[in-house]
């Protein structure tokens, strides 16, 4: 195939612009990070005088990053688990029975994925603070209130994802296994659930970094105990007079690095899934 | 499917309802703990909001053509991008895996730790200037990025770094799923590589297109995370959207009422808008699928 001279000139100016756009910023957050804070405040440099991880050890103190690091943890696992047990019910329902509706309540998870956070945010915390008061639970601040909330989107975003992998996996071997004296939920859960694992399980990650980033519900939801990282991270910035940048970058490296390996490991069941998602 | 149906009426219905119900309602500090009986304000939160004479409803319009113009601008940056990034690697070059990895980085770190790097590097010594102030003297050296009218360019190259490979992820096996005899044809006609793009890539990969630009379109009208943890509750009126005011009208004003009414009015726009953009598209979910 030929290709003239001046076309691969801008194919080489666009993926290298697109590659430094990308790389520019990453490589401000290592830097910013390895420098000691007297010499981030100074202001950027492409080659910092002098290498430290001071940071690193110093994040652990400056905030309780510990406790927001198990927060997170805690409330994105259990949201994600329960969202995906719910998940593979409706999915296996969805796929395998043709009820009344069915399209219905599909558009209905669709429609609703797509309204603004605060839509839900708003009517919940009215609700938790008068269950609150009502029953005698603690909702606002609370780990159980933050999961709920969490299922606003994770569960609706599990059953749709799911739906579209169960629907995509052939039926015959599940099939066969029915005739062979398998029950038809256990054939379900049995052969097509273990051919559409990786599907299954690119759909569990997706949800809990959904969970792990999520701020604006977290900001509202939770107390000095049971914050999550996002909202622990703003303490950097404004808990301490002067901004610890390095050790916020720092701390922002150290949590992404497990996510950016999930999610790149991932990422091509994510593709198929939206597109697979669509009701068939 | 009983459960999984009681689930979603419970988080996602009931609060839907709720909010309708208490957009009616005088909701505040001292109502909230007994939302039931609050006292009802008729249509009073939603006169307010799209009234023509008050500083609230105003400060609302303007947000709105603030949260559009961030819409289109990251719809449309985020899109060309991918799509440059997609016909380009879909060719046999070297190193294309690499670089394919490679731009995803930026969709795949936290959005909260992409947002607090952005706002680092967009400070006043920050990278941003430090680069295209001192080093390429493109603009002053201490641009406030921060504040006034630049604070929306610093929110939406924020959320395009973020957004983009979104749009090059999901283009990419669209183009590269284009028979190679489409373009071996037309070059046997002698066509130009801009009228390959024009006439071959663009129609065959339409109905991603339009997919991916419904879905940035979705998360960018929604945003809070970016202008949140860019500016906290207090942003500049050029990056004040409507989910940022939403907030604050609840959560700082305490006017729970009045937030409630103005996310109706929202999410009437967002489900009118992407009615007519299905509508005057003509996208059919089951062709983005095929």
């Amino acid at each position: 195939m030929k290709t003239s001279l001046s076309y691969r000139i801008i194919r080489a100016v666009v993926l290298t612009g697109l590659a430094a756009f990308s790389l520019f910023p990453l490589y401000t957050l290592v830097t910013a990070s390895l420098q000691p804070s007297d010499q981030v405040a100074l202001g950027f440099r492409w080659i910092p005088s002098s290498i430290s991880f001071q940071a690193y050890v110093d994040m652990w103190d400056t905030i309780h990053l510990l406790r927001y690091l198990i927060n997170s943890t805690f409330v994105s696992l259990v949201a994600t688990v329960i969202a995906m047990v719910f998940g593979l019910f409706a999915a296996y329902a969805i796929s395998r029975h043709k009820f009344w509706g069915r399209r219905t309540v599909l558009y209905a998870v669709l429609i609703t994925q797509t309204f603004p956070g605060v839509l839900f945010l708003l009517p919940l915390f009215v609700l938790y603070v008068s269950l609150q008061r009502a029953l005698g639970i603690t909702l606002v601040g609370g780990y159980t209130g933050l999961i709920l909330t969490y299922l606003s989107f994770s569960l609706p975003f599990c059953i749709w994802l799911l739906t579209g992998y169960v629907s995509s996996v052939s039926r015959d071997p599940e099939e066969a296994a029915m005739t062979d004296g398998c029950g038809q939920i256990s054939a379900f859960f049995r052969i097509t659930l273990r051919m559409a694992a990786p599907g299954v399980l690119a759909v569990g990650v997706l949800t809990f970094i959904g969970c792990w980033s999520e701020v604006m519900f977290a900001s509202v939801l939770t107390n000095e105990q049971t914050r999550t990282l996002p909202i622990g991270f703003e303490l950097f910035k404004n808990g301490h007079g002067v901004v610890q940048w390095n050790q916020l970058m720092a701390a922002a490296l150290t949590i992404s690095v497990p996510v950016v390996v999930a999610f790149l490991w991932l990422q091509r069941f994510f593709v198929q899934g939206i597109s697979a998602g669509s009701v068939k | 499917m009983a459960p999984a149906v009681l689930a979603i009426v419970l988080v996602q219905i009931v609060p839907i309802i709720s909010a309708i119900v208490m957009s009616f309602l005088k909701l505040d500090q001292f109502s909230i703990a007994d939302w039931m009986n609050a006292p009802s304000v008729g249509w009073a939160h939603y006169k307010v909001a799209i009234g023509s004479n008050n500083a609230i409803s105003q400060a609302l319009l303007y947000s709105f053509f603030v949260t559009v113009a961030y819409t289109v601008v990251v719809v449309a940056v985020s899109w060309a991008l991918g799509m440059m990034a997609a016909v380009f690697l879909a060719e046999e070059i070297r190193g294309r895996r690499f670089l394919g990895s490679l731009y995803l980085l930026s969709f795949a770190l936290p959005a909260f730790a992409a947002v607090m790097l952005w706002a680092f590097m967009f400070q006043p010594h920050g990278a941003v200037n430090a680069v295209f102030g001192s080093d390429l003297k493109l603009i002053p050296t201490d641009t406030f990025w921060l504040a006034g009218p630049k604070a929306f360019w610093a929110m939406c190259v924020n959320s395009i770094w973020r957004t983009w490979p979104f749009a090059f992820m999901m283009l990419l096996p669209a183009v590269q799923g284009i028979p190679a005899e489409q373009f071996e044809a037309a070059r046997v006609d002698g066509a130009s590589r801009w009228r390959e793009f024009a006439w071959i890539t663009m129609p065959s990969t339409r109905s991603v297109s339009l997919l991916i630009a419904l879905l940035i379109a979705f998360w960018t009208f929604n945003d809070f995370t970016t202008p949140f943890l860019m500016f906290s509750t207090a942003a500049p009126t050029s990056a004040d959207v409507l989910s940022l005011v939403i907030y604050r009208t609840s959560f700082v004003s305490l006017n729970f009422g009045l937030g409630s009414a103005m996310s109706m009015l929202m999410v009437a726009f967002l489900i009118g808008g992407s009615l007519l953009y299905v509508r005057a598209l003509r996208l059919d979910f089951d062709e983005v699928t095929a």
